[in-house]
C-alpha cells in the first residue's frame, strides 16, 4: 500500500452569515489521497465543492469557519492551526491552491517574475531576484513553457497560456498536494487538452504527488483522475475509483450525473438526456434524513426518517443510501428493461 | 428528403474583414451555406474561428463586406430601423453569458412584457398578459410569483437562462441562434436547458442554430453540422458522417481533443 499523503477524517466547516447563521457546506467528509494519485470531486454547482477546496488548506478566515475534523498531510496535523502559521510553512510548500478563473486575477501592471518572486520571497526573504529568476527559468523549462513569458505582462498572453503560466507559479515550490478548483473551465476544448496534459506531466515527473482536481464535467474526470468522489450538499455521497463511479454508479444522484454526460461517440447519439429535476437544498436548514430524497426518484419512506450514513463496501468504494448494494443494482436492472421494451 | 424542405435563411459568399492594409483580419471567408426549415444546425470551430462573428452577421448586428444573406428566399433589407425590427421579429438569439444578456435596471416583468408587447400585445388588458407570463414561466419550470418585482441579479445563471427561454417562447421566431448557451452553466443544468430547447424546438418547429466549441453537444442535438475553420466551412454534413468518419484533420483534431468514456483519450497530439 502507498503511504497516504493527504488524510482528511470527518472534516466540517460552517459559514456564518450577516444574520448569525450557520451553513455546513462541507459536513463530516472523509478523503484520503495516496502519493502519486490523483482525485477527482465532481457535482453540481451549489454542493460544496469548491468550500471543501478551501476548506482542505487549513487556511480559515470569515465567514469561514473551522469546526471540527483533521487534515493530516503525512502525519502532519494542520487542522485548528494558527492561519499565519499555515501561510508561513503549509500554502506553497506542502498544500498548492488553484482557485476558479485564477488567471483572471493576474495584476495586468506586474510581470510575471513579479508575482514568482512574491511567493518564493514570502517563504524565503533573503533570496535575491537573481536566485528567484533562475528558479522560475529552470522550472518554466521543465514545465514545457517557453522562459520569456517571464518578463511579458498578463495581457500578452493568451487564455491558455495564462492558465498554464498561473499553475506553474502555484507549483514552484514543491508543494505536495495541488488542488484544483475548475482549471479548465473557461478554455477551449484545445487549450483545456494542453492543461490536462500539464496537470499529469507535474504528477509525471514528481513536482507534486498527488492532486485534487474539481470540476463538474465528468469525461474529463473519468480521463485525469484515479479516484472520483461525488459530493452532494456538503456530503460525499458516492466514492470510488473513477472506472467504478462513472461506468457502475450506484447512488441515484451519481446516476444522475451520468445522464447529463455528452462526448462525440457512436452509439450514445440516440440515448436521451436525462436531468436530475430540481435544485439542491438550501444548508441553511437541510433536510433531515437523506438530503436527495426530494429529487430522488427511487425515494422510499424510511428516507425522511433516519440519518442515513456512508455505506462502506471495501477497497475505497462507498455510497450513502438506505437501500443495500443489491436492492439499488435490482432496480436499475428493472428499469433498464423496461426501458428496452 | 432535402428537395421538399424549404430554405429559411441562406448565404452566398459571406464575408466580413476587419482593419485594412497590413493589418487586415478576415473572419468570415466566403461562406456559403442553405439553413432549411424546421431543421437544427450546429455551426462548430474553436476560439477564433468567426463563429460569432457570423452569428452577429446573421442577427444584423454587423454588416457584411461582402457578399448576401436570403431570408425565405428573399434578399434580406434592414436598412432602416423598421425594417430591422421587422426581421428581429423572426430572428431572436441566446447569448453565452446570461449575466450580461439583461438590463440590470430593468425589472424581470418587464423583460416579459417587452418580449408581449413585441408581438403586438401591446393593448391587452393586465390580466391577460400575466396569464401570458404564467404560462411562459412554467415552460422553463420558473415559478411566475417568485420572479416578478425581483431584479436580474437576484437570479441564479440557470435561471436567468431559463428566463431567457421563456422569452423566446413569448416571442415565438422562426429562427433562434443560440451562441454558446449552456458553457457557462454546469453539466447538470446543461441537460435541462437543452432539453427545454429541444422541446420548444418541437412546439413551435423553429429553426435552431447551435453555434458551439463543444463538438459533444453538437453531435447529440443536431440534424446537420458545419465545422468552421478560419473563416470557412471546412466540412458538413450530417453528425454520424462527420462525427464518426471525419473527412477534414481539423476536424478530427476537434473530436480528439474532447475527453471520451469508452475510448482512450490521447494526449500526445497536443
Amino acid at each position: 500500500m502507498a503511504d497516504v499523503i493527504l488524510d482528511v477524517k470527518e472534516l466540517t466547516t460552517k459559514y456564518i452569515t450577516r444574520y448569525r447563521e450557520n451553513v455546513y457546506a462541507v459536513d463530516h467528509v472523509s478523503l484520503k489521497v495516496e502519493s502519486g494519485k490523483s482525485l477527482g470531486i465532481a457535482g453540481e454547482s451549489g454542493c460544496g465543492k469548491s468550500t471543501l477546496a478551501l476548506s482542505l488548506m487549513g487556511y480559515y478566515f470569515a465567514p469561514l469557519h473551522y469546526m471540527s475534523g483533521e487534515i493530516i498531510i503525512e502525519g502532519r496535523n494542520i487542522s485548528g492551526m494558527d492561519p499565519d502559521e499555515v501561510r508561513k510553512s503549509i500554502l506553497g510548500t506542502e498544500i498548492s491552491f488553484i482557485p476558479q478563473s485564477a488567471m483572471n486575477a493576474l495584476n495586468p501592471t506586474q510581470k510575471i517574475i513579479h508575482f514568482i518572486e512574491d511567493v518564493v520571497q514570502a517563504h524565503d526573504p533573503y533570496k535575491t531576484k537573481k536566485q528567484v529568476y533562475d528558479l522560475a527559468r529552470g522550472s518554466f523549462e521543465t514545465l514545457g513553457l517557453p522562459a520569456e513569458v517571464l518578463q511579458k505582462y498578463p495581457v500578452e498572453l493568451s487564455g491558455g497560456m495564462k492558465q498554464r503560466t498561473v499553475i506553474a507559479i502555484s507549483v514552484i515550490l514543491f508543494p505536495k498536494v495541488l488542488i484544483a478548483d475548475e482549471p479548465s473551465s473557461a478554455l477551449d476544448v484545445t487549450s483545456q487538452k494542453m492543461v490536462i496534459k500539464m496537470l499529469k506531466n507535474l504528477m509525471k515527473n514528481g513536482v507534486i504527488k498527488s492532486m485534487i482536481f474539481i470540476t463538474h464535467e465528468l469525461p474529463l474526470l473519468y480521463n485525469v483522475t484515479d479516484d472520483i468522489a461525488v459530493m452532494y450538499a456538503g456530503q460525499i455521497v458516492e466514492k470510488g475509483t473513477a472506472k467504478e463511479v462513472v461506468l457502475d454508479p450506484l447512488h441515484p444522484y451519481s446516476r444522475g450525473l451520468m445522464g447529463s454526460i455528452m462526448v462525440p461517440e457512436s452509439g450514445l447519439r440516440g440515448v436521451n438526456l436525462a436531468s436530475i429535476p430540481g435544485v439542491p437544498p438550501n444548508l441553511k436548514n437541510p433536510p433531515f434524513g437523506c438530503r436527495f430524497a426530494e429529487r430522488c426518484q427511487y425515494v422510499q419512506p424510511q428516507c425522511t426518517a433516519m440519518a442515513v450514513g456512508l455505506r462502506d463496501m471495501g477497497d475505497g468504494r462507498a455510497y450513502r443510501c438506505v437501500l443495500s448494494e443489491n436492492e439499488l443494482r435490482g432496480i436499475y436492472r428493472r428499469e433498464a428493461y423496461q426501458n428496452a421494451r | 428528403m432535402p428537395d421538399e424542405k424549404t430554405i429559411i435563411l441562406s448565404g452566398s459568399g459571406l464575408t466580413k474583414v476587419f482593419g485594412f492594409g497590413g493589418q487586415k483580419t478576415v473572419a468570415v471567408d466566403h461562406v456559403d451555406f442553405n439553413f432549411f426549415e424546421g431543421e437544427i444546425v450546429s455551426i462548430v470551430g474553436e476560439s477564433g474561428s468567426g463563429k460569432t462573428t457570423l452569428a452577429k452577421m446573421l442577427l444584423g448586428l454587423t454588416s457584411s463586406t461582402e457578399g448576401d444573406i436570403y431570408f425565405q428566399g428573399k434578399k434580406r433589407d434592414i436598412r432602416t430601423h423598421q425594417k430591422k425590427q421587422e426581421y428581429w421579429k423572426n430572428i431572436q438569439a441566446i447569448f453565452q453569458d446570461p449575466f450580461s444578456s439583461y438590463n440590470i435596471f430593468n425589472k424581470v416583468d418587464a423583460v416579459l412584457l417587452d418580449c408581449i408587447h413585441m408581438r403586438g400585445g401591446r393593448k391587452l388588458p393586465h390580466a391577460k398578459k400575466v396569464e401570458l407570463m404564467v404560462e411562459a414561466c412554467s415552460f422553463v419550470n420558473l415559478k411566475y410569483e417568485e420572479l416578478t418585482n425581483k431584479y436580474p441579479f437576484e437570479l441564479s445563471g440557470g435561471q436567468m437562462q431559463r428566463l431567457m427561454i421563456a422569452r423566446i417562447f413569448l416571442l415565438k421566431p422562426k429562427i433562434l441562434l443560440a451562441d454558446e448557451p449552456t458553457s457557462m452553466i454546469d453539466a447538470c443544468c446543461r441537460a435541462t436547458i437543452l432539453s427545454m430547447l429541444m422541446n420548444l424546438h418541437v412546439e413551435t418547429g423553429m429553426t435552431l442554430i447551435f453555434i458551439t466549441h463543444d463538438i459533444g453537444l453538437a453531435y447529440y442535438v443536431s440534424d446537420s453540422i458545419y465545422i468552421m475553420e478560419h473563416g470557412k466551412f471546412v466540412e458538413s454534413g450530417s453528425p454520424d458522417d462527420v462525427i464518426l468518419h471525419p473527412k477534414e484533420a481539423y476536424t478530427r483534431r476537434l473530436i480528439n481533443d474532447v475527453p471520451k468514456i469508452h475510448e482512450e483519450w490521447d494526449l500526445s497530439t497536443v
